[in-house]
């Protein structure tokens, strides 16, 4: 059946520097374009954050909050040895325990890597110190505790490795010994299907969504009159999320109810669904208030179908939360990388040849690429990448706000300041020949002028001890879609407004963001909505990963209230003896065009309505114009330009970092006030990534050494940046609400930034993270390096 | 690569119950007494009498109503506030006193609810993230979060609340330094740092 359309003209392009009009076609019964921003009423305006009055005064219920009448409380035992085969596990005496009600052994692992072989064993294998083995549920936490202590596990010890180095020589314990392949989360990370391993190494994998290889690179090098030819590392970071992973689930003779700590109400539903082999409607997933996830919250976890397990046997719903130290072991983690990275330029500044070798290990699972950022930034005509995926016995990684591309920046982006002073060229004017992207054009000009930047003095050219440097670096971030993303509008007689849909609000602002859109259309304020989601007993909405929720699920949600509008209008005209088309709805009043003192209030119709209650579900439409590729990617991308200021003290190797101007765009912005929270957001993680955040395995043990708050070293109040930002409107004219996220993008440039700032300071790159003092006396002489760090 | 023959498990762990089982709550008090906080309020329990390990039954003063509840000795005040009162406000974010979202006052000091035990409260008073609207209004520093969108997840914001609405019922004119030392153990992933340092600044304006 064909689709019926109608052409309409949307804004497009960026405000005050080439805004004009472009005519799409769209789909009959999808609204007008909304005008710019300044001339809408709700959208894109500071609002406060749906939510925030539950927060601030301790009403939100986290997962973490839930008490169920009869609820136990679910443990697990993890292996305390990186590599083993468990030859025996003797439960009786927990099973016995006073106050301990269900025990349950794990016969497979969820998370991570899975290996081709079909080989039955009784146990799964411990590829990594920290892996669940079995769970309890009892009565407290600490009678589950107790009666661990009381479990009896046969090891078969076996050779491990942690360090990326050591798993990639020859030799090496080996952690997977037949071929294993992974499905990405909704995170944004790639895994590439198929690939070989050979020992722990597997790879490369020479593309993304964006193609492959591009041009001759012996050629690019032949032609270039620079060459440049760099090492860079960076460090494992953790997720560490302020509520950590849990669920409570609620077996109830297979109907089952699973409050969840979850950025994906459907991911955890159908992970649920599948292993415990029940259909999806008898799962319900609900995630009121989740604290946070950063990617590494998509799916049930073995925690999760534990917690299934011990639920289902015992009959009581069961609450398994991971306490702060199963959390950075267990729960997910960015992965490291080192990248070989060779530039080649033309002495204009144009790139001649990019190539990028990557080596990173997610632990136990896959998921390290590094390269797409690379290969997308760009004008480069000729480009190769290979990205190899290394196995080491540690905790799987996850997707990390900006999978691949946060790692990839601190390359890409170092090598392209240091072309820039080797060409003696500003490293904005450098960006206006080899950057092609219009947004991030203007962003650079806009950020540079809020920055008050100037091409900086010669590196390391502060007089005295302390120094101060600046210095800037870009992103890029696809515009993801999901067409899984579906909103339910009901309105009521005594005035109720509901917007019902499945997506989660994990701090991002969902909830308000809904609220705004549908009160946009309908001329109300946002206290006149009710949101009601992340539950799914209501229609399916997207995970909140990859920046992808904001461009989803707010084009149904305007189409969903245009739908409900035009059935309120019908009713308004006939009240007011006119036509539909002679009435507009503005400040919660139905009110004539043509005779503005004849006017009906909202609830006046909605008073009116033949039935009780009128409901419309409209799920997200393609983009008007079609996509780049598949139904999942869109055209434009989310780009951004960071600047910071750095004093470096050349004595104690201290950094701080003062200042960050951050330049933005996410189509249309919604709401000023939680964009500039996200940034905000963005920015101290990246700082963070910059300059403390490791974690640090022993190689003696294959233990986390720092697997708490206290030594994984975070920011806190006096490490934080004056932050400032430039957030530009960039019409794509590509949905109803043409918005789109922007919590990856916000982490992206950051770390890369700061280096760059720390390098016009002292006058030495420093092309290892984090970038501590200790590093930064050792790149300064001061100190002998240290190789284990 | 040094093959581990040795399980790591048998070295030995020390839990927090093991402790309190073994030393009885004597010991825990007179570790409690040399930290300062009980001797300078002179209500240490009666250490003539040991507790536990069963659950024993105690008052206490929680956001100005006398409650009664049957604990563990080893129950900390955060566990006693949400599970026993079902006050789920305070938060647990690492249960070993490194990210103060489960900040409350006792007798108006800001204090680590995770680190304390239910038992050491004595008769002073314990005031939480609830119990800070008075007479059905918010505190300056909740209206404030709330106008500056200074919470994102919402974790850690009734510690950082703890924290900031403490300072100011102190010092009404704090400057950005005071906000970021009443804060400076409040551990926040989503960054919202900036805006709590505003809030506060303006909440303090409408002291």
């Amino acid at each position: 059946m064909m689709m019926e359309t109608k052409k309409i003209k949307l804004p497009h392009g960026i405000p005050d520097y080439n805004l004009t009009e472009i005519e799409r076609e769209i789909p009959t019964n999808e609204p007008p374009a909304w005008p710019v921003n300044n001339e809408l009423k709700v959208v894109g305006k500071r609002i406060n954050r749906t939510g925030a009055l539950a927060q601030v005064t301790g009403t939100a219920t986290f997962t973490a909050d839930v008490l169920l009448s009869g609820m136990l409380y679910g443990k697990m035992l993890r292996a305390e040895f990186p590599h083993a085969k468990i030859t025996s596990i003797d439960p009786s005496a927990a099973e016995n325990y006073p106050g301990v009600f269900a025990v349950h052994i794990f016969d497979n692992m969820i998370e991570g890597a899975n290996p081709k072989d079909t080989e039955q064993h009784d146990y799964p294998e411990v590829k990594y110190a920290g892996q669940p083995i079995l769970g309890v549920a009892a009565i407290s936490d600490e009678v589950a505790e107790e009666a661990l202590q009381l479990v009896k596990v046969g090891y078969e010890y076996k050779d491990f490795v942690v360090d990326l180095d050591e798993a990639r020589k020859e030799g090496s314990p080996v952690v997977f010994t037949t071929d294993v392949d992974q499905e990405a989360s909704d995170g944004g990370e790639e895994i590439e299907e198929g690939l070989k391993s050979q020992g722990n190494v597997r790879g490369p994998s020479e593309g993304s969504f964006y193609g492959g290889p591009r041009g001759d690179l012996e050629k690019g090098f032949t032609e270039a009159d620079i060459i440049i030819e760099r090492t860079y590392r960076t460090q494992v970071q953790t997720h560490v999320p302020m509520e950590t992973h849990g669920v409570v689930v609620d077996y109830n003779k297979g109907d089952v109810t699973v409050y969840a700590s979850t950025q994906s109400t459907k991911g955890v539903r159908n992970d649920f669904a599948d292993h415990f082999g029940l259909q999806k409607s008898k799962v319900r997933v609900i995630a009121d208030f989740t604290g946070g996830g950063f990617g590494a919250k998509h799916g049930l976890g073995n925690f999760g179908v534990m917690a299934g397990h011990l639920s289902k046997k015992s009959g009581r719903p069961v609450k398994l939360m991971l306490d702060r130290k199963e959390e950075h072991i267990s729960a997910g983690n960015r992965p490291n990388s080192i990248q070989y990275m060779k530039l080649g330029a033309i002495r204009d500044g144009t790139l001649s040849a990019l190539s990028l070798v990557s080596y990173g290990t997610a632990g136990v699972g896959l998921g390290a690429g590094v390269g797409h950022i690379a290969q997308a930034m760009y004008e480069c005509p000729n480009f190769k990448m290979q990205q190899y995926d290394v196995f080491t016995n540690a905790g799987p990684g996850a997707a990390f706000r900006a999978p691949g591309n946060v790692q990839g920046a601190f390359a890409l982006e170092q090598i392209i300041d240091e072309l820039a002073v080797k060409l003696n060229m500003d490293q904005l004017r450098l960006r206006d020949v080899i950057d092609k992207s219009t947004i991030r054009k203007v962003e650079r000009q806009r950020g540079a002028k809020l920055f008050n930047w100037s091409k900086p003095e010669k590196a390391g050219s502060d007089e005295g001890v302390i120094k101060k440097g600046v210095g800037v670096a870009q992103a890029h971030w696809p515009r993801f879609i999901n067409l899984d993303s579906t909103v339910e509008i009901r309105v009521m007689r005594d005035g109720a407004v509901e917007v019902r849909s499945a997506v989660q609000d994990i701090g991002t602002g969902t909830k308000t963001i809904l609220a705004q859109v549908v009160a946009e259309e309908l001329g109300l304020n946002v206290e006149d909505i009710t949101v009601l989601i992340g539950d799914t007993l209501f229609p399916i909405g997207p995970s909140s990963g990859g920046s992808i929720v904001t461009g989803s699920i707010t084009p149904p949600a305007r189409n969903a209230a245009y739908e409900i509008k035009l059935k309120l209008l019908d009713i308004a005209a006939g009240r007011l003896e006119t036509e539909t088309e002679n009435i507009i709805t503005k400040d919660g009043f139905f009110i004539m065009k043509d005779n503005p003192d004849k006017k009906l209030h909202f609830k006046d119709v909605l008073s009116r309505m033949r039935t009780e209650q009128i409901t419309a579900t409209a799920s997200r439409s393609d983009d008007y114009g079609g996509f780049l590729n598949g139904t999942w990617l869109g055209y434009g991308e989310l780009g951004s330009v960071q600047f910071a200021e750095v004093t470096v003290d050349t004595e104690t190797g201290f950094i701080k970092v003062d200042r960050v101007v951050a330049a933005h765009s996410c189509g249309r912005p919604l709401n000023m006030a939680q964009i500039e929270s996200q940034v905000n957001g963005g920015i101290i993680q990246g700082v963070a990534y910059a300059l403390y955040e490791n974690r640090v395995m022993d190689k003696e043990t294959g233990h986390q050494m720092n697997a708490n708050i206290d030594f994984y070293k975070m920011p806190y109040s006096f490490e934080i940046p004056e932050i400032e930002i430039e957030m530009i409107e960039d019409y794509g004219a590509r949905t109803s609400t043409d918005a789109t996220g922007i919590g990856e993008p916000a982490n992206i440039a950051t770390a890369a930034a700061i280096a760059n700032a720390v390098y016009n300071a002292i006058g030495i790159r420093i092309y290892d993270l984090p970038i501590t003092p200790a590093r930064v006396l050792a790149a300064l002489n001061k100190v002998k390096k240290n190789n284990d760090e | 690569m040094k093959e581990k023959k040795s399980n790591p498990r048998q070295t030995g762990s020390f839990s927090r119950r093991g402790f309190l089982k073994g030393a009885g709550i004597t010991a825990a008090g007179t570790v409690i007494a040399s930290s300062g906080v009980l001797s300078l309020h002179g209500q240490a329990p009666d250490t003539n009498k040991t507790l536990g390990p069963d659950t024993i039954t105690i008052s206490m003063k929680v956001n100005g109503k006398m409650r009664k509840l049957s604990i563990e000795p080893r129950t900390t005040l955060a566990d006693a506030l949400r599970i026993k009162l079902q006050l789920t406000g305070t938060k647990v974010g690492c249960d070993r006193g490194s990210c103060s979202a489960c900040t409350v006052w006792i007798d108006d000091l800001p204090t680590l609810s995770c680190m304390t035990l239910a038992v050491e409260v004595g008769n002073r008073e314990v005031t939480t993230i609830e119990g800070i609207a008075k007479n059905g209004k918010l505190h300056p520093v909740q209206e404030a979060f709330i106008e500056h969108d200074a919470s994102q997840c919402g974790f850690c914001t009734p510690g950082m609340i703890m924290s900031t609405a403490h300072l100011l019922d102190e010092n009404s004119n704090p400057t950005l330094d005071d906000i970021k030392s009443a804060t400076r153990g409040n551990f926040c992933r989503c960054g919202t740092h900036p805006k709590v340092f505003v809030a506060t600044l303006d909440a303090a304006g409408k002291m």
